[in-house]
């Protein structure tokens, strides 16, 4: 029985996925490059609160300081190509162990504060990083790295004519960052997750070794992390501090994350698939009306969803799913399962 | 020396209003439990009512304190009704993610409202005066925010220790459930504390416009320093949030005029990495 509905839940998730790598043949979408962007931009965003759901969500660890590793990947990519005048590749390797070896490094001392003490110390360590490469020529400093026109194609990681060669690189991305937490839903390691979100102590007195499992989970989640600053610079084909660097780089994570539903495999792509659109088109619409309108209306609508419900979108979905099925089973005269 | 105890001072005064601004947060962090993200949103919202009120009708700084005050005080009572009484006893990110959301809409409502340009009083009681003692010298708007921030910041102390209503806040911080029992009305309180939160940063922001410039930005930079400053303290401790006030703001100057001019916030986070690595729970705290 179990079984059975995993297979039907894979099921539908392949039919998802197919759509969206079939996504780019619709001429709709395809010849009208801003539709593609906002498309590349959903699995990306998607991809990044994903990573932060890993400690976030599934770990319970509220960081704050994920545009660290974001920045550490994006410049990794970016100084390979700008200053060393390579492909990225390299760059991505070096920039994702270095973010997973600093979020370890970091995370140690932190991990022993709690609550807002632990929230506010991840904020101290973007604007010292943040601070730190503005000033740091090596990495460019305060004017960035400006990519130059290089041959496009996989190689380099850069196309011009269209956009379906990132399109098909983010649904990568996100396939194998979704992948990865999948995989750890059922694994023995997502369990331990989970106790330590739940009861650090109960855990630990079950024999799960907190503060390793916590370290385990950022690094993983700082990896995956960095792979997204990577594709994201190569996007953008420029790279400054605060464009990846920043606390409003930070929020992102945790607001697409939390929007969408904290701790749930769909909540990430669900706050991406809204919150995205909507910053994006009201940015088109209304961005040119002396600045500020599109972002007055995201601030209202932020407050507006997380108060009206905690659990995100994914609480909504619930939500009308209970009244559906609560509607079904009174015609049939029999009690629905409240749990989903 | 000299120029060691001149930027030592000057530094101090700075950090009295950082003080001011930290214990506003404090408080509301104390009673409710809650990071009030708007916090330096609250303090630029003040310092364009401070700016206005000169601008169009003349009036000092050191009058429209009183006008930022009660208008923060207003602006953080609504904040509660409207947005944070729905998310008191959901967890503590529901707030915290409720309030940068305030923070969005106010920064951009001000950018849309007042263009981002950097505006500034001119012709002030106090602007371009100086007060000599001996070799040291002391900017007086500078110097006056910081007397005023020493003061009010006593007067919240004393209002919270010594008075009735401060008894019931107090109460309602160590157990809401309890205090209701003991017919307090909790509600009410979380209320005021909301708004005497944002009167301090009202006050605070209300001095400012003598001596810095107003533009949409200004007060992110404040609020996170704020955040550092309880935080430091210790939680819902208004010594410890002056003390680390004062403290972060002699640091900020001291490695800014020793080290470099963009070090002086590295120079203030690590010192609260420092602190909170030492003491998790800040100064103040147990």
């Amino acid at each position: 029985m179990q079984r059975k509905a995993l297979n039907k839940k894979d099921a539908l998730w392949l039919g998802f996925v197919v759509l969206l790598a079939l996504l780019p043949l619709a001429p709709v979408v395809a010849a009208n490059s801003f539709h593609m962007h906002v498309a590349i931009l959903i699995l990306l965003f998607a991809s990044m609160a994903q990573a932060w759901n890993i400690i976030g969500g599934y770990c319970g660890q509220v960081s704050f300081g994920h545009s660290v590793f974001f920045g550490i990947g994006a410049y990794g990519a970016g100084m390979a190509v700008v200053t060393y005048g390579g492909t990225p590749w390299p760059g991505i390797l070096i920039g994702v162990m270095l973010a997973a070896a600093i979020a370890v490094v970091i995370s140690y001392p932190c991990f022993k504060l709690s609550g807002h003490y632990f929230a506010i110390a991840t904020f101290a360590i973007v604007e010292i990083f943040h601070r730190t490469f503005l000033v740091w020529d090596w990495v460019g400093g305060a004017l960035g790295l400006d990519y130059p026109l290089v041959k496009e194609g996989l190689k380099n990681l850069m196309w011009y004519d269209t956009k379906t060669g990132y399109y098909y690189c983010a649904l990568i991305l996100f396939l194998l960052i979704f992948g990865v937490v999948r995989w750890l839903e059922g694994h023995r390691f997502g369990y331990y997750m989970r106790a330590v979100r739940e009861g650090q102590e109960t855990a630990e007195s079950l024999g799960v070794n907190s503060t390793a499992v916590k370290l385990a989970a950022m690094a993983l989640s700082a990896a995956l992390t960095a792979l997204c600053g990577a594709f994201f610079v190569q996007y953008n084909l420029r790279v400054d501090t605060p464009m990846v660097m920043s606390l409003d780089m930070s929020m992102k994570f945790v607001l697409i994350t939390v929007l969408g539903g904290s701790g749930t495999l769909v909540g990430p792509l669900l706050g991406a698939a809204v919150l995205i659109p909507l910053q994006e088109y009201s940015r088109a619409l209304w961005g040119g009306l002396g600045g500020g309108v599109d972002l007055i209306i995201f601030g209202l609508l932020i407050i507006l969803i997380v108060v009206k419900q905690p659990a995100g979108m994914i609480g909504i979905i619930r939500d009308i799913g209970k009244r559906v099925l609560k509607q079904k089973s009174a015609a049939k005269g029999d009690s629905a399962d409240g749990t989903p | 020396m000299e120029t060691f105890v001149q930027v030592l001072l000057d530094g101090m005064l700075n950090g009295m209003v950082y003080a001011l601004v930290a214990a506003g947060l404090c408080i509301i962090w104390g009673v409710m439990d809650v990071i009030n993200f708007a916090h330096g949103e609250y303090l630029m919202v003040a310092m364009y009512v401070s700016y206005w009120l000169g601008f169009l009708l003349n009036v000092d700084p050191l009058l429209s304190v009183i006008a930022a005050g009660i208008f923060i005080f207003i602006l953080g009572a609504m904040t509660y009704q409207l947005i944070i009484r729905y998310t008191i006893g959901k967890p503590g990110l529901v707030a915290l993610l409720a309030t940068f959301g305030l923070a969005i809409f106010l920064k951009n409502a001000c950018m849309n409202r007042f263009s981002p340009n950097f505006l500034i009083l001119t012709d002030t009681w106090l602007s371009d005066k100086t007060l000599h003692m001996g070799n040291l010298i002391f900017p007086v708007p500078q110097l006056v925010a910081g007397l005023l921030s020493l003061v009010v910041v006593g007067m919240i102390y004393a209002l919270i220790n010594t008075t009735r209503f401060g008894w019931a806040i107090q109460a309602t911080a160590m157990d809401r459930d309890a205090a209701e029992l003991m017919g307090i009305n909790t509600d009410r309180i979380y209320l005021v504390v909301f708004g005497i939160g944002g009167a301090c940063v009202g006050i605070a922001g209300g001095i400012m416009p003598s001596y810095l410039a107003v533009h949409p930005e200004v007060g992110s930079m404040f609020g996170l320093i704020a955040f550092v400053c309880v935080a430091m303290g210790g939680f819902g401790s208004i010594p410890g949030a002056f003390i680390a006030g004062i403290l972060v703001g002699s640091v900020e100057a001291l490695a800014g005029f020793y080290i470099a001019p963009v070090f002086k916030y590295i120079a203030v986070f690590g010192l609260y990495l420092t602190v909170v690595f030492l003491r998790p729970k800040g100064i103040f705290g147990w």
